[in-house]
């Protein structure tokens, strides 16, 4: 579904992504781990079309992100990691301009919002202005905007950043309950979050990836209990090896 | 097309949902009512002092022209005021997306960088055009007390709508470098400021130069629209200029794409 190819980004000198390959199959979700600043961002940002990379590609179902803008960014959801809201809209018109700007024809928008709110559960806040929510509904309206259009495709830029436990679980179970009709790709620095939610792991560190599995497969491998201690295990081997 | 109206929608409500369209509209109009209530009293007073004279001289009263002196230079007024208040329209049209990481949203949504610009583009200049025409309770007031030429009026309005486009089209493109609204504001007024006082070097410099900075500025364009003459080099200028400050600000935020 999603294809990721010998991807690099520059900025100036600085490499924040080097040569980095996956696939994501149709229905999965692939958690994205590193530590901070080792390019998950830039890599979620190319995959959306939203940056061009240096080099290499990404393509959508078989589609070339750079060569087909529209349609591939028709087909993916996004939710970067400050979800992007007009704090002067209500949550219903905030929907209603998201699905309208990603091409729910104007005779379902109506639905579409409808569906959103339901399955993120904000229809008590619907008529509310965004700025009066708190994080977790802010948090949540982001994700309708990225489902509103049913995509194929979910990049999730750290989901359950700044959410209060309960919060956390309940974005948890809605990201697991959107799987199946969306290809889901999440960042985050949660660890026991990728062991439940994530069908495969991949973990970056300084623009390369330095491991890819499944988190079971992982464990085994490393002969470690806890995908914690997997990650804090591979960052801070790289991490010697610099000195 | 759709992208471009559902863009513009947003856009245009948003100026009324915060208190920015209210206070722009209602500071234009108390300085351009400053302007005509002074212009039309300096007129009455003229005409006063001029009968008077006329009485004792025993002599008939000079005609006088409200269109030259009334209309002609509250329109003067209004295309100056108009410099001032652009930037307050556009400030926060871009930098306020790049601030607030909506411009994000934009930009990985299946509509073109193209649509985005002449979307905020046209809501900013519909705000402008309502704003601009809100002062034809002026021109009625001379027209009901007076006998003015009634063409002349419908082409200076055609001059500030025409200029507007063109400050409009500036401030985007500056609102599209900066994510601080108050720099983007300064710096439209800045090059709004700088455009109509350009035309002033020409009085110090001679031949080819004189004649470019006064086709460079803003406001030399206009005098010919405040005396009802409508010459359509003057409205190519403006819309020539609308069209290089848009292209400007499309290329401004696809270079976004490229730096971050």
């Amino acid at each position: 579904m999603i294809q990721i190819n010998n991807l690099t980004k520059r900025y100036g000198e600085f490499l924040a992504v080097d040569d980095i390959s996956f696939n994501v199959e149709k229905g999965k979700i692939l958690g994205f781990l590193g530590p901070n600043g080792a390019g998950k961002t830039t890599t979620m940002r190319i995959i959306t079309g939203f940056m061009p990379p240096s080099e290499g590609f990404v393509t959508i179902s078989g589609h070339d992100v750079s060569k087909e803008p529209l349609l591939t960014k028709n087909k993916i959801g996004y939710l970067p990691e400050t979800p992007p809201l007009y704090m002067d809209m209500t949550v219903e018109e905030y929907l209603n301009f998201a699905g309208l700007l990603k091409q729910v024809p104007n005779k379902k928008i109506k639905y579409a919002v409808e569906n959103a709110c339901l399955k993120v559960d904000i229809n008590d806040v619907k008529n509310k202005v965004i700025k009066a929510l708190s994080k977790g509904y802010k948090q949540r309206v982001g994700l309708a905007q990225a489902i509103i259009h049913e995509p194929e495709v979910l990049i999730l830029d750290e989901p359950t950043i700044g959410l209060d436990p309960i919060q956390i679980r309940e974005v948890r179970d809605l990201i697991k309950s959107l799987a199946g009709n969306h290809t889901i790709v999440l960042s985050t620095h949660i660890l026991p979050e990728v062991d439940m939610t994530c069908d495969e792991v991949v973990i970056i560190k300084k623009g390369k990836i330095i491991a890819q599995d499944t988190p079971k497969n992982l464990s085994k491998k490393m002969n470690k209990s806890s995908l914690e201690e997997i990650f804090i295990d591979l960052i801070s081997e790289s991490r010697s090896e610099e000195k | 097309m759709k992208n471009i109206i559902t863009i513009f929608n947003r856009e245009f409500r948003s100026y009324f949902s915060s208190p920015i369209a209210y206070i722009v509209i209602g500071l234009f109009l108390v300085l351009t009512g400053v302007f005509f209530y002074l212009l039309t009293s300096s007129f009455l007073q003229y005409s006063a002092n001029l009968q008077w004279q006329a009485a004792r001289m025993r002599q008939a009263v000079p005609p006088m022209n409200v269109n030259q002196m009334i209309i002609r230079p509250l329109f003067s007024n209004i295309s100056v005021i108009t410099l001032f208040v652009v930037p307050m329209i556009t400030m926060r049209t871009f930098s306020d997306e790049k601030k607030s990481g909506t411009l994000e949203l934009l930009l990985t949504s299946p509509v073109t960088t193209t649509q985005i610009v002449v979307g905020k583009f046209l809501a900013s200049f519909l705000l402008y055009v309502i704003m601009a025409l809100l002062t034809w309770v002026y021109p009625l007031v001379i027209i009901i007390y007076g006998n003015p030429d009634i063409l002349p009026i419908g082409i200076a309005y055609i001059g500030i709508i025409g200029m507007g486009a063109a400050s409009i089209g500036i401030g985007l493109w500056i609102s599209s470098m900066t994510e601080n609204q108050i720099i983007s504001a300064m710096g439209t007024f800045v090059i709004l400021l700088f455009l109509w006082l350009v035309g002033w070097f020409s009085n110090f410099t001679s031949g080819g130069f004189s004649e470019f900075f006064k086709y460079l500025s803003i406001i030399e364009h206009f005098n010919d629209f405040s005396k009802g003459i409508f010459d359509t080099g003057h409205l190519m200028y403006y819309v020539s200029l609308s069209g290089m400050t848009l292209f400007l600000a499309h290329q401004s935020i696809e270079s976004l794409r490229w730096r971050s």
